[in-house]
């Protein structure tokens, strides 16, 4: 079993190895060019750079990923679900109505989440 | 071979392990905690439980430690400015670190749990999602519909908290 | 040759065949196609003048990527700016690994790793490919790098959900996450989009092809959201954000960022490709075990069925308007989630009643004699 996984690690050994040496390449390759101040600045169009760079941004950002990662809890319970249901559900009905109550349970949070707007962003 | 994989990434998460807490940049100790997260993955596929290794990539080391990352970022944090180390701190962190050691290695040795071997499982062709599937929903239903109002009160919890930045 | 060294052997063939062979040449004319696509939708000429028809113009992109100045700007993060494009560049590229291209060809199977929680491989890796983005547009310390690294991720992991959700529908009737078995169960039963063509009279699957329908749908659309492709490109949004995530790289480093994108897209078509539209099989022509030229076959319509669906991502991308950020926020977590779950139960009532034998092949066998669902099981791990 184990087994079916070692062309994975080759796989990512050959895709880091790919990146890594097309960027040696290009670093060997490339011609060299002179610096100047401006090549230097962060791009602004054209305008000379104002304020941070890295500016705040909006809380809902971070919202969004932390319902993500409670939503996707949720998913990966699903998966097990999904692939005993065919097996479980004509002698264990109770395989449907136990994964609907987790659902219900998560879609109270939902919509709550809904109606406190956590999921609109037009303002 | 699988031996040897087993000291390539328990090293590689000790290693990382230890890079989290030296670097000084947040968003460095966070990328360490990514692969540190990869490793262990790979050790459980090392002791075929393949279905947990691969939620603990997608869990914690896409989705925990993306919030991780945005919330370094939403906070601005930068690289820690004091250089110095504060030995009291130091010394206190490593007396705890190798008791805990010790205590564990004491427990081990003497326990007999430690001794036995699982039993391997029924086939090598076995599928672990369906084992994993047909305990949650046969022996382990109660749990799994408490881990669902778990996850109702962390979403509550969680939108209560920043509400207050949203209107 | 010992069975291990010609397992070795083998993969090592596949994957280089797969990466070197197959992916970057197909990336490289996409971009070509691309650009001869939205030539001829807004009725230009497009590339023309490398070669006929403008046909060597990949090549001669690969040598200005590789030739050009390799310039690190003073003010970003060095480390960081050099590590973001691999990051973004080898999810992409692994994913392909679990998704089997092809039958058999001369008795090997035509798939890098068969494992069995294939299709959460392929969504563990594509989430990993948030970090190339997020890095790439905090190391650059620029303004809209920055802005557009942030507004990327938070639009990637609105759409795995999707994503996640919108397949569960296939594996509630397949009972196995292996992506070959995927493939399987459609040449015995009919492609997931005509769940129908096996069993052609029985009402209830046809019943199952609407959901099928909904499934694939939001699936399309999640692959691209998830794979920043306009309409909802607004990671990159060019009229807002310059380039968004990558306005501060040039070179190699920005061919990288391209490759993984377009990579990805070709990935995610191989997973719609492998879990809707019957992966390498096509009515009519048998698998590999009845010689290396069906082998070779299967695995061309494969990578045919792909470039028809990149096609279809390039007419998207030259038809449809930009949405909006709210729009796309709402459409990602109001519509497609709910859709998405209330058509899990759908499939899971259908099925309720469906009541079709369970296909007992290998894998269920072993299992059928537990009796009480974890009964056997319990104690042991309890």
């Amino acid at each position: 079993m184990l087994r079916d996984y070692l062309p994975v690690l080759l796989q990512i050994i050959v895709a880091v190895g790919f990146a890594a040496s097309a960027l040696i390449v290009s670093v060997l390759l490339g011609k060299a060019g002179r610096r100047t101040p401006i090549k230097d600045s962060p791009y602004e169009c054209g305008m000379v750079p104002i304020g941070e760079a890295q500016p705040r941004f909006s809380v809902r950002f971070y919202l969004i990923a932390m319902l993500f990662i409670l939503f996707d809890l949720e998913i990966v319970f699903m998966y097990p679900w999904a692939v005993v249901y065919r097996d479980m559900i004509h002698g264990h009905p109770v395989v449907f109505w136990s994964m609907l109550s987790f659902v219900s349970m998560l879609m109270i949070g939902y919509v709550y989440a809904l109606r406190k707007g956590v999921l609109d962003w037009r303002n | 071979m699988p031996s040897f994989l087993f000291w390539l990434f328990a090293g590689v998460m000790l290693i990382f392990g230890a890079l989290v807490i030296i670097n000084r940049n947040p968003i460095a100790s966070a990328l360490s905690l990514v692969v540190c997260f990869l490793g262990l993955a790979a050790l459980f596929m090392s002791l075929d439980a393949f279905f947990i290794g691969i939620i603990q990539v997608l869990v914690y080391a896409g989705a925990v430690m993306v919030l991780f990352l945005f919330i370094i970022m939403l906070l601005d944090l930068r690289a820690e400015e004091r250089r110095t180390m504060n030995w009291v701190a130091f010394t206190g962190g490593f007396v705890v670190a190798v008791s805990l050691l010790v205590q564990i290695l004491a427990v081990i040795s003497r326990t007999q749990m430690a001794k036995q071997t699982f039993p391997p499982l029924a086939s090598p062709q076995t599928d672990d999602v369906r084992n994993v599937g047909l305990l949650l929903f046969g022996h382990y239903n109660l749990p799994f519909q408490v881990i669902g109002v778990l996850i109702l009160v962390a979403t509550v919890g969680v939108i209560v908290l920043s509400k207050r930045q949203l209107r | 040759m010992n069975p291990t060294t010609f397992f070795i052997f083998t993969t090592l063939l596949k994957i280089v065949g797969i990466v070197f062979v197959v992916i970057l040449p197909m990336v490289s004319y996409a971009v070509y196609a691309e650009r001869k696509v939205s030539a001829l939708i807004q009725d230009r000429l497009g590339p023309n003048r490398v070669g006929p028809a403008g046909l060597f113009q990949p090549i001669a992109d690969a040598m200005k990527f590789l030739l050009k100045e390799d310039f690190t700007p003073a003010h970003v993060n060095k480390f960081y700016y050099w590590l973001a494009p691999c990051l973004a560049m080898v999810p992409a590229i692994t994913t392909i690994a679990v998704v089997p291209f092809g039958s058999t060809l001369f008795g090997v199977p035509m798939v890098i790793a068969d494992i069995n929680v294939g299709v959460l491989f392929v969504f563990a890796i594509a989430s990993l490919g948030v970090y190339g983005i997020v890095i790439g547009g905090w190391a650059s310390n620029s303004k809209y790098p920055f802005l557009g690294g942030v507004r990327s991720t938070s639009q990637m992991i609105s759409y795995e959900l999707s994503l996640g959700l919108a397949v569960i529908p296939i594996f509630l009737l397949i009972g196995n996450l292996r992506l070959t078995e995927v493939v399987q169960y459609q040449i015995d039963h009919g492609w997931m989009i005509v769940p129908f063509a096996g069993d052609w009279r029985n009402p209830l699957a046809w019943l199952l092809a609407i959901p099928m329908w909904i499934s694939f749908a939001v699936f399309a659309i999640a692959v691209f959201a998830e794979t920043n492709r306009l309409p909802f490109d607004l990671p990159e949004a060019e009229t807002e954000l310059v380039g968004g995530y990558h306005t501060e790289y040039s070179s190699m480093k920005f061919a990288l960022f391209f490759l993984g994108e377009y990579a990805a897209m070709i990935t995610g078509s191989a997973i719609i490709v492998t879990l809707f539209l019957g992966g390498w099989h096509f009515p009519g022509i048998p698998d590999g075990s009845h010689g290396w030229i069906f082998g070779l076959i299967n695995i061309f319509v494969f990578f045919a069925k792909i470039v028809v669906l990149l096609f279809i991502f390039i007419w998207v991308r030259f038809t449809l308007p930009r949405f909006r950020y709210d729009q796309l926020m709402r459409l990602g977590w109001v519509f497609f989630f709910e859709i998405a779950l209330v058509n899990i139960f759908c499939v899971a009532a259908i099925l309720a009643f469906h009541a079709p034998p369970f296909p007992k092949h290998g894998l269920q066998a072993d299992e059928s004699d537990h009796g009480i669902p974890g009964g056997k099981m319990g104690p042991a791990v309890a």
